[in-house]
């Protein structure tokens, strides 16, 4: 029963996920991408979920829904000028059936080599408070990484606000 | 039983789209839209990993901590850089900024 939720769950999350990714990329006003871009983050933190990465899918709620997509949204009003439709079309001079048959291509490789290859599972017993061991890890085995992530947080945000600012001259 | 191998072919089919979605789409923002579709995927396939490979130690959760930062920066960045594109130009079409053509 508990294995039939879990199944029912994934198949849910993965649907809602890859619909949400598809319209994205086939939606041809900016603004529904967007929001379909939000949809589909909450389909991944959904499949977070049933990963047991609980503490990611909080943090890819509160990041990527929270501030990257409201920035895409937010950019997107910034950058749209009058007329609503056509503002995100596919482009013209590049053949679309070329690009559709490179993605196809890449996505039979890809479960090609998935299927084919045998997996090890781990037997060992899965960690049930994670927080607590990531932010373990993080402050001694992958110190000096995060301080290089926070550097770079820092100096993205910093050359951010000159770039959006603009430098008097 | 979903195991390992349903969370990559999922994740393969999100790549794929943003790939489609990084070559085919016209404006900057689209391009950078299907980046975080990939960027996503590969997030997908990092936990999916450490869950099912490594459950004990979880190298793949801290990776995908990092691959959210840097997706953080890239898109403060790319947005950036977008507004200043349509401030100077008055259009954010990738075909249409063809300064660095040779």
């Amino acid at each position: 029963m508990n294995e039939m939720i879990y199944t029912v769950a994934f198949y849910i999350f993965a649907a809602i996920t890859v619909a949400a990714a598809f319209g994205v990329v086939t939606k041809s006003n900016l603004v529904h991408s967007a929001l379909l871009l939000a949809l589909c983050f909450i389909g991944v933190s959904g499949l977070y979920v049933l990963l047991q990465a609980d503490f990611l899918a909080a943090v890819q709620i509160l990041i990527y829904n929270g501030a990257i997509a409201i920035v895409f949204v937010l950019g997107t009003m910034l950058t749209r000028r009058s007329q609503r439709h056509g503002t995100n079309d596919t482009e013209v001079n590049i053949p679309s059936r070329v690009v559709t048959l490179v993605s196809g291509l890449f996505v039979v490789v890809t479960l090609g080599v998935i299927a084919t290859t045998p997996w090890h599972y781990s037997s060992s017993v899965i960690v049930e408070d994670t927080p607590s061991l990531l932010a373990q890890l993080i402050l001694t085995d992958y110190m000096v990484v995060m301080e290089a992530g926070a550097v770079l947080l820092l100096a993205a945000m910093i050359g951010a606000i000159v770039l959006a600012k603009g430098v008097e001259e | 039983m979903i195991g390992l191998v349903h969370f990559l072919t999922v994740a393969a089919i999100i790549f794929a789209i943003g790939l489609y979605g990084v070559l085919s789409k016209r404006t900057i923002v689209g391009i950078l839209m299907s980046i975080e579709l990939m960027l996503n995927a590969v997030n997908i396939n990092l936990i999916a990993f450490s869950r099912f490979i490594t459950p004990e130690v979880l190298t793949g959760q801290i990776f995908a901590i990092f691959t959210i930062t840097v997706a953080a920066a890239e898109v403060a960045v790319g947005m950036a850089m977008i507004f200043r594109v349509y401030y100077d130009r008055n259009t954010v079409h990738a075909a249409r900024l063809d300064e660095m053509r040779w």
